[in-house]
């Protein structure tokens, strides 16, 4: 199993360094251009919401990046991102949306986006932090 | 993928002008756009086009910023519609309902005449 692992700093505009190595074991495994996109974006989301939203101690992030199937064969790529913050109630915000006459509401939607744009999504969420692991297949 | 944003107005047609964007759109990207479009609205534009051609990531925060400015634009009886997005763009924009308060269009002729 080919893995990375990398502990990113809260500050401004390290999602992308984040987003950057996803991209990367995305073309290392042959995804299409549209997947690797979709992948990225998603990793985005979840880093701004720990940056966001876990009001953490060590303004740390846990990223560990894997490739799925054997190195002969991937299967996809699976992303784990982690925070030590004070946790949330993902059923509370993961659909967030506004009135059907309204638009959606402003803040908070980023869940959203990552469901819609990966394959699997598993959010653990506790007063000791909080996980997002995000699957896509090849 | 450049990490600052880069933005050029063509504000020369009447009444439409188009926003082009270069980079990511994040937080500072978004208040960017806001600042440039109100400046446009304030200016008599009712019309307003983001090529996103050179865009290739616009995060959660970027997107509530561009929601402010379709509601702004809606205030005025305005219109706004975004062209040239990735399809990962584009598909985001759908799951956020963007594309029921602003048009998408494929490209920039096409949008400039969906906005007549």
């Amino acid at each position: 199993m080919q893995q990375i692992t990398l502990t990113l700093p809260m500050i401004p505009n390290m999602e992308l360094t984040a987003s950057k190595t996803a991209g990367a074991l995305g073309e290392h495994i042959g995804m299409s251009r549209d997947k690797i996109d979709e992948v990225q974006m998603a990793v985005v989301e979840a880093c701004i919401n720990a940056f966001e939203h876990s009001d953490s101690d060590d303004r740390e992030v846990q990223i560990l990046l894997q490739v799925l199937g054997e190195e002969k064969d991937p299967q996809g790529l699976e992303i784990m991102i982690r925070d030590h913050g004070i946790g949330f109630s993902p059923e509370k915000v993961a659909t967030k949306k506004g009135s059907a006459s309204a638009l959606p509401q402003k803040r908070g939607y980023g869940l959203m986006i990552i469901h819609g744009l990966m394959d699997e999504v598993d959010i653990r969420s506790d007063e000791e932090g909080t996980t997002v692991t995000m699957k896509k297949l090849r | 993928m450049t990490e600052s944003l880069k933005l050029t107005v063509d504000d020369q047609r009447d009444g439409l002008a188009v926003i082009y964007t270069d980079g990511y759109i994040n937080n500072q990207g978004g208040e960017e756009i806001a600042q440039v479009a109100y400046r446009l609205i304030d200016g008599g534009n009712k019309k307003l086009l983001l090529n996103l051609a050179k865009t290739k990531i616009v995060n959660s925060i970027g997107i509530s910023i561009l929601i402010e400015i379709i509601e702004k634009m809606m205030d005025i009886d305005g219109k706004l519609a975004f062209c040239s997005l990735t399809p990962t763009i584009e598909k985001t924009f759908n799951i956020m309902g963007l594309a029921q308060y602003a048009g998408i269009y494929a490209d920039e002729e096409s949008a400039i005449e969906g906005l007549q």
